[in-house]
């Protein structure tokens, strides 16, 4: 996992039933098991959830929060910390007010700089009370006594001092503030997604030195090396939410699958360790502040305007046919309606026309299930055809869903598939 | 996964699965069963956990092999002790329930086996029956039917049979212990075994594994019915 896959990875060992579970608005109170843990110290396993420190903190199939995970970076890789309560090797040793520190200004122990694939230009918005329950559930884990792996990033930046430069630059260190204008629910949704969610760690483009425009660009994404890309969350050509129902941003947010399409790769690791933990209200509050981010004006002239000729893709429109009815059809229907919760829309379904057509072409080749979720344990797969079909026929079945049932992208090419091959899977 | 065979990877193409009925005509519902959950397993592993003979055969056949065994290397997999990039990928966001149910089902399944190989030479079938009924004592190293059971269905509920499958897989997945590749639990006596063969003695165990008829009663040897010779991890199969 790398980079900011790393961000967004958010998830929380938040097995057991607590007063952190979601509850349904109209619910009776659970009969839960008290909880005899500090109030703090539950809403802080909540919260540590909400912002995904399991992702980048823990290799998968070691102990939590114990660090060690590879990030590679186009700077160079990066190993994160472990952030148990060891003395030794954690943050065992540090305050309150030293873990805010590195929350809301992005500094070590020490006050040197981090590194930003640690979010900080997002969890900066966090509050000073929430910092404080994360720090008091963190204190609460078991302590790990795993050694840190020193960094290791290019010259020159391996130079931490020259971090200064880049934070003068993309840096303002503030808590989230409401928007007066705004809804109560809309800033809430803001706090959770600009901050500790830091969807945009993702959504957003990040320039050569791999930062991000403005706090509330969503504008989507190839995530750097690990060439998944993450869609818009603001252009509604792409995975703009503003055609959706609540209902459906709910569902996809808390169980992975929804009407309207299906998580897989980096945003499944999302569900399943970060936004499935979360309150109803919370996510209520997240989609209703996603949906109103593709009200805004458009910030690059859609797909549809260079849509594709005839002469361009007739041939490859009618080999994809081909494919699509030997390989797909079964379960995605003639129709490409497919089956709501179970096999993804491929029509009117924004992952598929999105401007890059990486998603769809690694989905082919490489299949795979969404993930787990208390909303829906046990997921439908999709086999992987990469040994089946060659980069000619994936190119030509994923331009023939591309350009059919009213959708309108630019058509895939061999090259394209043939580079996602040489991509890790994973 | 050894070059031979990744090459052989990219050059097969599997069959078109059975075509079935459209599942998402208007309003239609998915069979809400596992074997259609579990069709992206099927393409390297069969409808049927049986395996693709003669298409893929670096993928080995799931039917049959004791629930636990195979709950263990689905956590495996998914924890990274065991690696297959397609494989890890696959298995990496679902829970300890589903994989534990995913296991019963394979489990569960008996489609037939593929037909006996016996190309190899006699010397070399001979030498390989020898290793996996009676072991090498001077070599330490102990006969495959003392844990897999002496029908070589394997030992519930988490020693594999080793029948039935094909010789890519076998061959890559001693090579994998050997080369410490393919880890298990702790203590990882598979590991030990595999430190003491020669890339010799994996061909011909390969071999005769291979040539090896279906065996009658398909059914891994009870929980309890041997005692092994060499202490393994993981073996207690145990549910989430």
């Amino acid at each position: 996992m790398r980079w900011q896959a790393l961000l967004p990875l958010v998830f929380a060992t938040l097995l057991g039933t607590t007063a952190c579970s979601r509850q349904e608005p109209s619910a009776a109170p659970a009969p839960a098991k008290a909880d005899a843990r500090p109030e703090q110290v539950i809403r802080g396993q909540y919260l540590t959830a909400v912002g995904d420190c399991y992702a980048c903190h823990t290799v998968r199939g070691s102990p939590a929060y114990a660090g060690g995970l590879e990030m590679a970076t186009p700077f160079g890789m990066l190993y994160t910390p472990n952030i148990t309560p060891s003395k030794a090797h954690g943050i065992g040793n540090w305050s309150a007010d030293e873990f805010w520190r590195a929350l809301h200004d992005g500094r070590g122990k020490d006050g040197a700089y981090l590194y930003p694939a640690f979010p900080y230009t997002n969890y900066t918005k966090v509050t000073r009370e929430d910092s404080d329950a994360i720090y008091a559930y963190l204190m609460s884990t078991p302590p790990v006594e795993r050694k840190n792996r020193a960094h290791a990033l290019r010259f020159p930046y391996n130079q931490r001092e020259l971090l200064a430069g880049w934070r003068a630059l993309y840096f303002r260190p503030g808590e989230y503030k409401d928007d007066p204008a705004k809804s109560r629910e809309w800033n809430r949704g803001a706090y959770l997604v600009e901050g500790l969610g830091h969807c945009n760690a993702c959504h957003a483009t990040r320039n050569m030195l791999g930062a991000i425009a403005k706090d509330d660009d969503y504008s989507g994404g190839l995530i750097p090396l690990q060439n998944w890309y993450a869609p818009s969350l603001s252009s509604s050509h792409e995975t703009g939410l503003g055609s959706w129902e609540m209902r459906d941003i709910v569902d996809l947010l808390r169980t992975g699958v929804s009407a309207r399409g299906a998580v897989f790769g980096p945003m499944a690791a999302v569900v399943q360790h970060s936004l499935q933990e979360m309150t109803m209200v919370d996510l209520q509050a997240m989609a209703v502040y996603l949906k109103a981010q593709s009200e805004k004006p458009a910030s690059e002239p859609l797909l549809a305007a260079h849509k594709p000729t005839a002469a361009e893709t007739g041939a490859l429109l009618a080999a994809g046919a081909m494919v699509y009815k030997d390989r797909c059809e079964t379960c995605h229907g003639g129709d490409g309606k497919g089956v709501p919760r179970v096999y993804p829309p491929l029509a009117n379904n924004q992952s598929i026309t999105m401007r890059n057509a990486v998603n769809p072409i690694r989905i082919v080749l490489n299949g795979g299930f969404p993930p787990s979720t208390e909303g829906n344990p046990r997921p439908y797969g999709m086999p992987p055809f990469y040994q089946e079909l060659s980069d000619e026929q994936v190119a030509a079945v994923v331009t023939y869903i591309r350009l059919s049932w009213g959708n309108e992208a630019a058509p895939a090419n061999a090259v394209e598939v043939q580079k996602s091959r040489g991509v890790p899977v994973e | 996964m050894s070059r031979p065979y990744a090459l052989l990877l990219c050059l097969l193409l599997l069959a078109p699965s059975a075509t079935q009925t459209a599942l998402a005509q208007a309003g239609a519902k998915a069979p809400d069963t596992l074997e259609q959950r579990l069709k992206a397993c099927a393409a390297c592993h069969g409808d049927k956990g049986e395996g693709l003979a003669g298409k893929n055969e670096y993928y080995p056949r799931l039917a049959g092999k004791p629930a636990g065994y195979l709950y263990n290397q689905l956590l495996n997999f998914r924890d990274k002790r065991r690696e297959l990039a397609i494989m890890n990928y696959m298995v990496a966001f679902l829970s300890d329930t589903y994989l534990f149910e995913i296991a019963n089902h394979y489990a569960e399944l008996q489609p037939p086996f593929p037909a006996a190989s016996t190309r190899a030479p006699a010397a070399e079938l001979a030498r390989g029956g020898t290793l996996v009924m009676q072991g090498d004592a001077a070599r330490q190293i102990p006969a495959c039917t003392a844990c897999h059971g002496k029908a070589l269905t394997g030992l519930e509920p988490a020693v594999p049979g080793l029948l039935g499958l094909y010789p890519p897989y076998i061959a890559a997945q001693l090579g994998a212990w050997k080369n410490d590749k393919r880890h298990a639990m702790q203590p990882d006596c598979m590991h030990t075994v595999a430190q003491r063969l020669t890339p010799d003695d994996i061909g011909a165990i390969t071999a005769w594994l291979v040539a090896q008829p279906a065996p009658a009663g398909r059914k891994p040897a009870p929980a309890g019915s041997l005692r092994l010779p060499l202490e393994c991890g993981g073996l207690s199969g145990k549910k989430p």
